[in-house]
């Protein structure tokens, strides 16, 4: 495969974390290419280092060894403040718990990405209700988060997310805190919405009933990643009556 | 990014309050009970304040303080005259002395006489009669607070409102009689005692035998004389002490501050004040820090630089140190302001504005520090935690 096409690429990742008593490995000498254009889940029991996987894919955790390439660059090569612009610049997150500022409306919050880039308050605020009305919040501009459903939460944050343009947005279990239809309606979203041929997406998720929104799962376990199969024959698996 | 700090902060309004609170009673202990300190140093030296006229002040060596009376010879003053540089020198009596009131009892006053001729170091207001009056026959001149208060006529009905001392009243000094012919406004004086003032020629006769009753001799320098020059030439020429106003002023409030425990007392609410407004502040600033702490884990996840969450913690902290250090100095203006016209100590200058402001910023730099220092060794992963 071309490098370029590639958004991650992870050679021999190792995480381990001491805890004092004990050191956990928590990653053992992981590999996984994701492609542009690719919506690749992570999935695997709790403990498993899926959210240590992801927080070294976003640049926010360092692995103790091993290369993270993101769109061929090693962030563990960059100093500090090039890795923060780097991330700001090119990174998008959703998180389970939504983790929006509950002291912004939906528009502030979905403007902080780009405030944090350097943009007007005014301008950033603009492109921020573009966006909230590509997700279909158009007339939610100035709730708080504490005025909007679990859904309408989610959406902020997936606009929040879009809302600077990244090429990879890192999503952890986005649909857990949603009922089924919703849940379905969020990932209807992020497909549509967020998934170009310039941008990649990385889903930690528990949720089977978002399995078949992927185009490639990886699974994994103890650290490792056990295999990476494509969506549909994982859908089926979950799907079948003896995994249920 | 201030304009997030700022929402942040507000955001939650009982914590925010929580914090100002805090903020406000810090700097209100910091700034009122220094200023009843200062007050009541103040009242120490008043007497002193309200004598305005003389450069010098010329008194028994041994003098420690402004009450701390040891009479001189009458002959001091006219050796003090002959001295060179002295355009005047004039004698005063201060002593304590029990008036007789109307039903009785006695009542301690401070009885001031003035230069029979001059009159010179009279109460600073008339409020009625005039000065000249003391010349009248067994004339005396009240202090308002003292004839509202501790002069006033007790009621003739058991538990009855009393009478204020009024012009043409009649009291009763060392079984001598005396008419009130004035009533001044003078500054309280720090024992609170009621001032009564007359000439040095009828104070000495309302004072005990004693063979020496001069308390002071009060000197005005000659127009271009160094005042440190001559009270370095009194002091020579008769072996007295003589101080500048302003010396004799701190000579004063030294001797209470170095002999009472009153600057100990306040000194520890002071610091009892800063202690409790710190932690109040201090904890409350920090506990919003922690509890703001998974947002700014998705701020610096976003790409926002320990830096700039430094600058918000800052603003954060800057901005409540500045409403509470406001309304704590506005609350003790308030206070002095209600308490003008009452007993209460209470001086507010400029400076005591810097001291508190010191201590706030102090408690506000050191509530920012702590949680500074949380944010910088946070961990954006933090924000994958559940």
């Amino acid at each position: 495969m071309d490098a370029n096409e590639l958004a991650v690429r992870c050679r021999k990742i190792v995480k381990v974390y001491d805890t004092g008593d004990q050191k956990v490995t928590a990653l053992n000498s992981v590999d996984l290419d994701i492609r542009m254009g690719e919506l690749m889940m992570l999935v695997g029991p709790s403990g498993c280092g899926k959210t240590t996987l992801i927080s070294v894919i976003a640049g926010i955790l360092d692995q103790d060894s091993g290369t993270c390439e993101l769109f061929g660059e090693d962030l563990i090569n960059m100093s500090g403040n090039d890795k923060l612009n780097f991330r700001a610049k090119n990174v998008g997150f959703v998180f389970q718990a939504f983790n929006l500022l509950p002291s912004l409306n939906a528009k502030e919050n979905v403007s902080v990405p780009l405030i944090i880039n350097g943009m007007k308050r005014a301008e950033a605020e603009s492109r921020a209700a573009d966006v909230l009305a590509q997700v279909g919040l158009d007339n939610r501009f100035t709730s708080l988060p504490s005025q909007l459903s679990g859904g309408q939460q989610q959406r902020v944050a997936i606009a929040r997310a879009l809302v600077h343009s990244p090429r990879l947005i890192v999503c952890d279990e986005p649909t857990s805190a949603l009922d089924h239809d919703t849940g379905h309606t969020v990932m209807e979203l992020l497909k549509g919405v967020a998934l170009h041929s310039d941008r990649a997406l990385v889903i930690v998720t528990h949720d089977a009933r978002i399995f078949n929104f992927a185009d490639r799962i990886a699974e994994m376990d103890d650290g490792h990643i056990v295999k990476v199969t494509n969506s549909a024959v994982m859908a089926r698996k979950t799907n079948s009556p003896e995994a249920l | 990014m201030n304009h997030i700090a700022l929402k942040m902060l507000m955001g939650d309004r009982g914590k925010y309050i929580g914090i100002v609170m805090g903020l406000t009673f810090a700097s209100l202990i910091m700034t009122q009970q220094p200023a009843i300190f200062l007050g009541l140093m103040t009242r120490t030296f008043s007497f002193i304040s309200d004598v305005g006229l003389p450069d010098i002040w010329v008194m028994d060596a041994k003098v420690q303080f402004v009450d701390d009376i040891k009479p001189l010879q009458d002959t001091e003053l006219y050796r003090v005259r002959g001295i060179s540089g002295v355009e005047w020198a004039m004698p005063m009596y201060k002593g304590m002395l029990k008036a007789r009131l109307a039903d009785g009892t006695f009542q301690t006053c401070i009885v001031v006489g003035l230069d029979d001729a001059t009159l010179i170091g009279g109460p600073p207001v008339m409020l009625e009669g005039s000065l000249e009056d003391l010349r009248r026959s067994d004339g005396v001149i009240v202090d308002i607070d003292g004839a509202k208060d501790k002069l006033a006529k007790p009621s003739v009905i058991p538990g009855g409102k009393s009478t204020p001392l009024k012009m043409g009243d009649n009291l009763e000094l060392n079984d001598r009689r005396a008419i009130v012919v004035g009533i001044a406004k003078v500054t309280r004086t720090f024992q609170a005692q009621p001032v009564v003032y007359t000439t040095y020629s009828r104070a000495k006769s309302y004072a005990p035998r004693e063979r020496k009753l001069l308390s002071f001799v009060l000197v005005k320098a000659i127009k271009g004389q160094n005042v440190a020059e001559l009270v370095q030439r009194i002091k020579a020429s008769t072996g007295l002490a003589a101080y500048t106003q302003e010396d004799f002023k701190t000579l004063t409030y030294q001797y209470f501050m170095k002999n009472t425990g009153i600057p100990i007392n306040f000194g520890i609410s002071v610091l009892l004040g800063f202690i409790v407004g710190a932690a109040i502040a201090g904890q409350t600033f920090y506990n919003f820090t922690l509890e703001n702490l998974r947002q700014f884990g998705v701020l610096k996840a976003m790409g926002t630089s320990n830096w700039v969450l430094l600058r918000m913690i800052l603003l954060q902290a800057v901005l409540v140190g500045t409403i509470g250090y406001g309304m704590g100095v506005g609350l003790t203006a308030l206070f002095g302001y209600a308490m003008r016209n009452t007993i209460l100590a209470f001086r507010f200058p400029w400076q005591l504005l810097i001291f508190s402001g010191a201590g706030v910023s102090l408690i506000c730099v050191f509530a920012a520090l702590i949680s500074i220092l949380k944010v910088i060794r946070l961990e954006p992963a933090i924000v994958f935690k559940g």
